[in-house]
């Protein structure tokens, strides 16, 4: 995760929190909620906000810290917004042996951007994960949800104009 | 009644080389031709051969398309499906021999196989129950609770010999047994399913929960009945979207069937299932921390004892199995202990299923009987290396095992032997490696892993995997000594003999089968400053033969860190000066070599 601190005003809005309170009205009896609803939280505001952890933790009347331990134990949590484009490189050990560390590193050189940050324009971001499941198309990335398999280094540019 | 039912794999490989766009052009297809009523276009789960995707099976025949594109589809209607020829240049090739179409399961890659985990993988659609229930689906938990007692089903696990596939190989029916024994104060249970599936390059899990979900459902209702339990929770990937939606269809199809819910078969025995989203944390593959996170907590392991099968889930006995060991348990109440225990090893019994992935021809994922050696399963069913490289390793277990060096090629395999040879069976990744993998670097890279997911509770793993990947990153930029691999390994050794979970206890297992098999590469890197497999870009040096040089300058022109400049010499025969790298000012970064038509430029 970047340590760097988040500089992105929080701009939810009252829709987003009416549906969270709902999604935590209907949840908050069953036993072991909280990731639940986190997972819901962060699909309405793709990310999880201190304010919307500060929600949550006063709805189900538990400490910020409890909420705070989980969104940063879990990688699926970001604290942080995600790009309008989410790339995602494959680091899993078969897509790894078939030279996904390469297309990472030469992706941060693209986009100026380490692993787990966004670009100014807040057009890409750029993360690693473990494995989608696609390993007979290794080396594999997504964007958003376009799978791009089989890649070399050479593919790069032309897939990320497609974006542009 | 259809004439012809078309397959068209869904799996998550299929669906991610475009098999959405072959069912729609099929359908639109069929439907121009009229053949509505007389073809069927079924989805079904994953085939195993990822490799060759997107596939698509025709029935009765069984002719096998692979790779099928969109545009190939009309001749396909039109030649096939209309007149009934076989269009055989979109035939998967193994198939062909002259002019005869052999059925898939004559080629290599299906022939050794044997399936029990994976039997309706690719052969039902897994979004329809009445195709599981076709398939003897649920005749199991109908035996199980109209004739049996909750022993006599544990008695039938345990003569079956089923250990857990999850990777530590425990007795299953031993576990059902405590679970029933230890606590009986009439208080819940539970029954969880480990489908949280973190071993990256491992996939065998994902294509049962796509293929085939309702075994797993059976298999748990068996489970809850035999321990005494009434709610079952599957523990499953987010990163699964296909494998989550087809569960949750499954779940609400076996409602709406009675086949969960209050009293199932009449019977009396009420069970019920809730599905859990990971949310991407590797540790959660162990028992207590998958409870935990279940639990809605840091997902962090406990101390054991106490065992789940007295303090699990909500601190109440619970059974934690692994996907495919579920995928199995109706096969055996069906078929018998003896069927099963007939299959396999002296000491592991019935098959395993591998996702086989790296440097192999046929990357997929492959179901056979325990004891199959590894050059069958690497040779013959994965048909080798391919690009005329040679093998170097094969990796099994993911980030708790080990590399497998060719010497030990003809071991068979099951939980036992592989140990034995310093790997472990694990959730059945298993990576082929040529000689371009540098086995330090696939070392430090299952380091990397470990202490990214390490999850802090306890300090050898915490701290000790941090120093690890330190010093194996010191190896890999040539700075080490060699007193710094025996200190390595003394470490490998504390980090095994104190962590707290199973995470860190095998967290130094790339590291110590790699040097136990492959010390001469460490060697390499320590003492010679030299990564024989030309990977370790701190010890690489590139160089231009200045004969082969012909002077055209694209590789300067590709340089970003401007090292590379014409030198006085003219090779002979040649017109202009040959060029030179800068080795002080040289990045590594490797562009020159590709840019170069003449292959002048070469590493080391």
């Amino acid at each position: 995760m970047s340590s760097k601190i988040c500089s992105v005003p929080f701009k939810g809005t009252k829709e987003q929190e009416a549906q969270l309170k709902a999604i935590i009205d209907s949840l908050r009896d069953q036993r072991g909620c909280l990731m639940p609803i986190m997972q819901k939280a962060q699909g309405i505001y793709g990310y999880l906000p201190i304010e919307v952890q500060t929600f949550i933790a006063d709805e189900l009347n538990i400490p910020l810290e409890k909420v705070y331990g989980v969104a940063t134990f879990y990688s699926q949590f970001s604290l942080y917004p995600k790009g309008e484009y989410k790339i995602s490189v494959c680091l899993g050990t078969a897509c790894y042996v078939k030279g996904s560390g390469d297309v990472y590193e030469k992706l941060m050189e693209k986009l100026g951007i380490a692993g787990g940050e966004c670009t100014a324009d807040g057009k890409f971001s750029l993360d690693a994960c473990r494995c989608i499941g696609a390993c007979g198309l290794a080396p594999v990335m997504t964007i958003n949800d376009d799978v791009y398999g089989k890649l070399t280094v050479d593919k790069l540019d032309e897939i990320l104009a497609k974006y542009n | 009644m259809y004439r012809s039912h078309v397959l068209v794999c869904g799996g998550t490989g299929c669906t991610s080389s475009g098999s959405q766009q072959i069912q729609d052009a099929l359908k639109s297809e069929i439907a121009k031709a009229g053949l509505e009523n007389e073809i069927a276009v079924v989805q079904t789960g994953c085939h195993g051969l990822c490799a060759l995707g997107p596939i698509m099976i025709v029935y009765p025949e069984g002719t096998f398309y692979s790779m099928v594109k969109p545009e190939y589809i009309p001749e396909i209607v039109s030649e096939h499906l209309v007149k009934g020829r076989v269009v055989k240049k979109y035939v998967y090739d193994e198939t062909v021999s002259g002019d005869e179409i052999k059925p898939i399961t004559e080629t290599d890659f299906y022939k050794k196989q044997y399936r029990v985990a994976l039997r309706n993988c690719g052969v039902i659609n897994p979004e329809n129950i009445e195709e599981y229930i076709a398939t003897d689906g649920y005749a199991a938990l109908g035996k199980v609770l109209t004739e049996m007692t909750p022993e006599q089903v544990i008695d039938v696990v345990l003569a079956s010999g089923l250990r857990g596939r999850g990777g530590a190989g425990f007795p299953t029916g031993r576990k059902w047994q405590m679970a029933r024994n230890l606590v009986q104060d009439g208080g819940p249970k539970y029954v969880c399913c480990n489908a949280d599936e973190g071993d990256p390059g491992a996939f065998m899990d994902r294509s049962v929960l796509e293929g085939d979900p309702h075994a797993v459902l059976e298999a748990m209702a068996i489970a809850g009945y035999a321990i005494g339990a009434n709610q079952g929770f599957i523990y499953v990937r987010a990163e699964y979207p296909i494998a989550v939606e087809r569960l949750q269809i499954a779940i609400k199809q076996a409602h709406e069937y009675g086949l969960l819910g209050k009293n199932i078969f009449g019977s009396g025995f009420d069970f019920d299932i809730d599905l859990r989203l990971g949310a991407g944390a590797f540790v959660c593959g162990e028992e207590t921390a998958l409870m935990t996170s279940i639990e809605g907590n840091r997902g962090e392991p406990r101390p054991r004892p106490p065992f789940p099968a007295v303090k699990g889930l909500f601190d109440r006995p619970t059974i934690l199995n692994n996907v495919e060991t579920y995928a199995n348990v109706a096969q055996i109440i069906l078929k018998g202990a003896d069927w099963f225990a007939g299959m396999g090893t002296e000491k592991s019994k019935g098959t395993k299923v591998f996702a086989l992935g790296g440097k192999i021809k046929n990357t997929g994922l492959v179901e056979v009987p325990m004891g199959t050696t590894l050059r069958e399963i690497v040779e013959e069913i994965g048909g080798g290396v391919p690009n005329g490289k040679k093998f170097k390793a094969a990796q099994t277990g993911g980030p708790s095992g080990g590399c497998i060096p060719p010497e030990h090629l003809d071991v068979p395999i099951d939980y036992d032997n592989l140990l034995a040879i310093g790997s472990m069976m694990g959730s059945g990744g298993l990576i082929v490696m040529d000689e371009d993998n540098c086995m330090v670097d696939i070392a430090k890279f299952f380091l990397e892993f470990t202490v990214d997911e390490s999850c802090g509770k306890c300090t050898p793993c915490r701290i000790g995997t941090k120093r690890l990947y330190e010093m194996l990153d010191k190896i890999t930029k040539g700075k080490a000594t060699l007193a710094d691999l025996d200190k390595m390994e003394e470490l490998c050794y504390y980090i095994k003999a104190n962590a707290l979970c199973g995470l860190g206890q095998t967290a130094p297992n790339p590291v110590l089968s790699t040097l136990r098999y492959f010390r001469d590469e460490y060697i390499a890197h320590v003492v010679d400053k030299k990564c024989p497999a030309g990977v370790c870009k701190s010890l690489l040096s590139f160089t231009i033969d200045q004969d082969k040089c012909k002077g055209c300058s694209m590789c300067a022109r590709q340089c970003a860190a401007n090292a590379i400049e014409r030198t006085d010499y003219i090779a002979p025969g040649n017109k202009l000066a040959s060029f030179a790298i800068d080795s002080a000012k040289c990045v590594k970064c490797g562009a020159c070599m590709s840019t170069c038509k003449f292959k002048a430029i070469s590493k080391q």
